[in-house]
């Protein structure tokens, strides 16, 4: 199974919602679709949606830490939600979540980057 | 039950699904819970990701070497490279060590396996390749299906 990328602009949001699997193969197009929808749309803050992701080894910490600190050097947000128990098991070994904010889901995201949902 | 299997393929990165398939499928029959599967196909993925990034650099005309043996719920897995080797191991094991920064590798890769598997062996000889071993007893293999 590979991974579909879903880009939508909420406001001032970029909401990128995955699903499938996040591999070193996979790693390499989400890194460039999303820097080019960075640069393309009038967005800052992020919200990675990864309730349908399957699957996500280092590769992908990799391209979340990667696009995390380029969204924190603009001065603008970046936040994690609906992560599964796997999923999460690799961020919480990684300690992304002592950085990145994690949200139950999208609405919460969204409402803690002051969007109404 | 004992059995074993031994897979070949190119050095690319499309393989790496194909490798986290392979072995999952054969484990099957051991009925692993949701979480054993997950750590395995997890550390599967990071080991192959190695040989194909950091031993071949890439190159896919190098193959890779998928090996996995069971012996009743005992899971060994050896994933093989002739590529580069590793300079030191121990800096490598190091968590949030990468030698490709400049690739937003987080350097991880080590680490989930250490911590998903029971044991992680690693033997590297530099421009002779690396041999990584990883066992794992299942702790599920008596579930009870309903």
């Amino acid at each position: 199974m590979s991974l579909s990328v879903n880009f939508i602009v909420k406001e001032s949001v970029l909401l990128v919602r995955l699903e499938g699997e996040l591999d070193h193969h996979e790693a390499t197009n989400l890194r460039e679709e999303w820097q080019a929808q960075l640069a393309q749309n009038n967005v800052g803050h992020v919200i990675v949606n990864l309730e349908k992701l399957t699957f996500m080894d280092s590769s992908g910490l990799g391209v979340m830490l990667g696009r995390y600190k380029e969204i924190q050097a603009a001065g603008w947000e970046m936040i994690i939600c609906s992560v599964s128990p796997e999923v999460r098991r690799l961020f919480d070994l990684s300690g992304m979540f002592k950085i990145v904010r994690l949200a139950d889901n999208e609405d919460f995201a969204l409402q803690m980057l002051g969007v109404a949902s | 039950m004992k059995n074993h299997m031994k897979i070949e393929f190119s050095s690319i990165s499309q393989n790496e699904s194909l490798a986290r398939v392979a072995v999952a499928s054969f484990i099957s029959p051991l009925n692993p819970t949701v979480d054993e599967l997950t750590d395995i196909k997890t550390v599967v993925s990071e080991a192959v990701t190695n040989a194909i990034i950091h031993g071949y650099e890439e190159n896919a005309e190098e193959k890779v070497i998928l090996e996995c043996s069971i012996d009743q719920s005992q899971i060994e897995i050896i994933i093989e490279d002739f590529g580069k080797g590793i300079e030191d191991i121990e800096v490598a094991r190091e968590p949030l060590y990468t030698s490709k920064p400049e690739w937003e590798r987080s350097g991880m890769g080590f680490t989930i396996m250490e911590n998903f598997m029971d044991q992680v062996d690693i033997q590297s000889k530099e421009n002779k390749g690396t041999r990584i071993t990883l066992s794992k007893q299942l702790t599920s293999t008596k579930a009870i299906c309903n």
